[in-house]
């Protein structure tokens, strides 16, 4: 019993990186209908980024310019990282989406596949081909609760990201903008007519979602200290089938796909040889969505997707 | 300028397909018996392997005395050949235009043959490039049909792959080749190369099998969800192998007999183009059109929807398993992570750079990305900004790729080119 909450644990933390990722893919979903596949990568940049600001603000206090404490660092790696990020977000957007927009879908997925391989070739030939440690920022402390060994780490990963997703269900729900957003969600024909303009709204959209994956990015930087150029491409596929998983344009769904995803691969991986992890975990995928083809919170396919 | 331009292009459009062919076959020889010659007059270290964009990026002081050598052995010849044979080759194509069509297609089919062999006779790395370019060709097609005719976002053409080529390679290394993973050869080995074709086919019936997994979920799904779904497929794939220690899991398996020869790819491209371009051209061809632009209404006027989607589906995967089932001989070696999401992207741009709905479009896109992969091989990694930012531009000036919704059309293609005044 204390081997299945040992796994819960670890499944919790997985989860909330994929969550945290396949909020991105579904809120953009949710807008202008069509999937950045850039989102990965952005995710990646997001952790280098951290990485940069985390060894910068270091630097800054190991001089004795800043006297701050280590969890004040992380605090602000995290904020100042989202904010950066977010600009990377809009970028894509502006480059490789907003040309696009009238385009067939397929070609829009083609550009962000192509943009995401444009970030990690730049990142590979910027910093090279060596992989990073990211620093170290809070002493790893393990709590011993009924047999189950619990890091201060994994918990704060997990409190995080919920918190994360609470303040983006507040701000979907509550704000003027998030009720803009909502709005071209339900029609993005009508809504910029009615004085909402698309272009800001996908413009921010882009940002709070790669504000997010900037998030993910730096709690995975804190768990696995390190990174390298590709590590964005299998995270961003699996968030991605997360994001489908949920139903497309699902907030929620997203969030509790993100979680039933690394439950499963844990505990696939917990029952069977961890080789035959991505095998069965896909089947499952699979048979879910055959049996309930548009997600859990998706709407059924309709005349209204645009081919 | 502009009228100079207009009117060497207007003298070039009465050259017919043939007379560009016997150009480029006089180009080849050309280089073949005086190449190496030049090359040596123009200190160049060897006759530049592709059109000499991979000298030219490595050392550009040779840039002038390879625009020269490509002038020389590829451009002129080429150009004035066909210009003043044109004539001659006009009335010889007329000739045999009224001659059953198999005829003329099939001496086209050999001289480009005949071009490909003697280019490719300079050097193994050219042979290799080429047969690489041409399994290409037939993923990029293969793609196609579901991608562009169907409509639908298959990503699953890596994992047919993976099917055909450990399909066709356990056939042919358990039946000729003496390997440590099945043992010695049970079959003769002269009788390997006819019994080729029958690995690629079991290759690609093993694939088509497989593509039941993505084709029954698509009746009730498409778009997003039927992309999840291939993509899922794909990495299953992937996973299976990898843990089927009997074809040696992550390794790989290798010393696949050497029978993926120039002539066999060329022969198996051909037959991938002609049957696909009938397939496409077909009522079955057009029905997918149908699917892809309205499944209801295409239901309500007798399209069997289902139907067209399993076919398109098996068939579809049926030749990225031949594909798949070369590209293992040509290489001789597979492991199941070349099957990955980077092959994915790879066949998806070459699918959507080249047009969708075209299988003009699909060669272009594959023979000119794969080119320009191994052109700018020098810049190492520069190679991958470069190749997705033009597939951005192209997708944003034309968002359906260079040559969309385009038929092709072999009458068209081989006909004499008269002068315009003559046909009026």
């Amino acid at each position: 019993m204390t081997y299945f909450f040992q796994n819960l644990v670890n499944a919790l933390q997985w989860g909330s990186f994929y969550a945290l990722i396949a909020l991105g893919y579904s809120m953009v979903y949710g807008i202008l209908m069509l999937f950045n596949f850039a989102h990965g990568d952005i995710f990646m940049v997001g952790a280098y980024i951290g990485f940069g600001v985390a060894t910068g603000v270091t630097a800054l206090a190991s001089f004795g310019a800043i006297a701050l404490p280590n969890w004040l660092i992380l605090v602000l790696t995290i904020i100042i990282s989202m904010f950066l990020t977010s600009f990377v977000g809009m970028l894509v957007e502006r480059l490789g989406y907003r040309p696009l927009r009238e385009a067939p879908r397929a070609s829009a997925a083609i550009t962000g596949l192509m943009i995401g391989i444009i970030l990690e070739t730049g990142n590979l030939a910027m910093l090279g081909a060596k992989r990073v440690r990211f620093p170290s920022l809070i002493k790893s402390t393990t709590y011993n609760i009924g047999g189950v060994f619990v890091t201060n780490k994994k918990i704060m990963i997990v409190a995080v990201s919920l918190m994360l997703m609470l303040a983006l269900h507040q701000f979907v729900r509550r704000t003027k903008y998030g009720m803009a957003m909502r709005a071209m969600a339900f029609d993005y024909v009508v809504v910029p007519l009615m004085g909402v303009s698309i272009n800001t709204i996908a413009a921010m959209t882009f940002a709070i979602g790669s504000a997010l994956a900037a998030a993910a990015g730096i709690l995975f930087g804190v768990a696995y200290p390190v990174l390298d150029p590709y590590m964005g491409i299998v995270f961003g596929w699996k968030a991605f089938v997360a994001a489908i998983l949920g139903g497309r344009g699902s907030i929620l769904g997203a969030c509790m796909a993100g979680f039933l995803l690394g439950f499963i691969e844990i505990f696939v991986a917990m029952i069977f040889p961890s080789t035959l992890r991505d095998l069965i975990a896909y089947s499952i995928i699979l048979l879910i969505l055959t049996f309930r083809p548009h997600g859990f919170f998706g709407e059924p396919y309709s005349a209204r997707l645009r081919l | 300028m502009f009228m100079m331009f207009k009117k060497l292009r207007n003298s070039f459009s009465q050259v017919p397909l043939l007379g560009w062919l016997l150009g480029a076959l006089i180009a080849v020889v050309l280089e073949y018996y005086l190449g190496d010659a030049l090359a040596d007059v123009l200190r160049l270290p060897k006759i530049p392997v592709l059109f000499g964009f991979v000298i030219m990026l490595k050392k550009p002081l040779l840039i002038p005395s390879v625009l020269i050598f490509v002038m020389l052995i590829y451009a002129l010849p080429i150009g004035t050949v066909a210009r003043l044979s044109a004539p001659v080759t006009n009335r010889l194509v007329a000739w045999l235009f009224k001659l059953p069509m198999i005829i003329s297609v099939a001496i086209h089919l050999g001289l480009l043959y005949a071009i490909l062999h003697l280019w490719s006779d300079i050097s193994a790395y050219r042979v290799l490039t080429l047969k690489l370019t041409m399994i290409a060709i037939m993923v990029t097609l293969s793609l196609n049909v579901i991608n562009g005719y169907m409509g639908e976002f298959s990503c699953s053409h890596p994992g047919f792959m993976a099917l055909g080529a450990y399909g066709a390679s356990v056939f042919t290394v358990v039946l000729f080749a003496k390997d440590k993973l099945f043992g010695a050869a049970i079959l003769p080995a002269a009788l390997g190369p006819y019994m080729f074709p029958v690995a690629l086919i079991i290759g690609g019936i093993i694939a088509a099998l497989g593509a039941l997994v993505i084709a029954i979920p698509s009746f009730r799904t498409r778009g997003d969800y039927l992309a999840i779904i291939s993509l899922a497929f794909m990495f299953i794939v992937k996973s299976m192998i990898e843990n089927l220690e009997i074809v040696g899991g992550p390794r790989g398996l290798s010393s696949q007999p050497d029978y993926a020869n120039l002539p066999t790819v060329f022969l198996w491209t051909v037959a991938c183009v002609w049957i696909i371009n009938n397939f496409v051209r077909s009522t079955l061809g057009k029905s997918l059109n149908a699917v892809r632009d309205d499944e209801m209404a295409a239901n309500a006027m007798t399209v069997n929807t289902r139907q067209t989607k399993i076919v398109a589906f098996l068939f579809s995967a049926f030749w990225a398993g031949v594909a798949g089932g070369l590209f293992a001989h040509v290489l001789r070696y597979v492991n199941p992570g070349t099957f990955g999401l980077q092959k994915l992207a790879e066949v998806l741009a070459m699918v959507y750079f080249g047009g969708l709905n075209s299988v003009y479009g699909s060669i272009v896109g594959a023979v000119s990305l794969s080119m320009l992969g191994e052109a700018l091989r020098p810049l190492e990694i520069f190679k991958w900004i470069i190749i997705p930012l033009l597939l951005i531009l192209v997708m944003i000036y034309r968002p359906t790729g260079l040559i969309a919704f385009k038929e092709f059309d072999v009458k068209k293609l081989i006909k004499p080119k008269h002068k315009q005044e003559k046909e009026v």
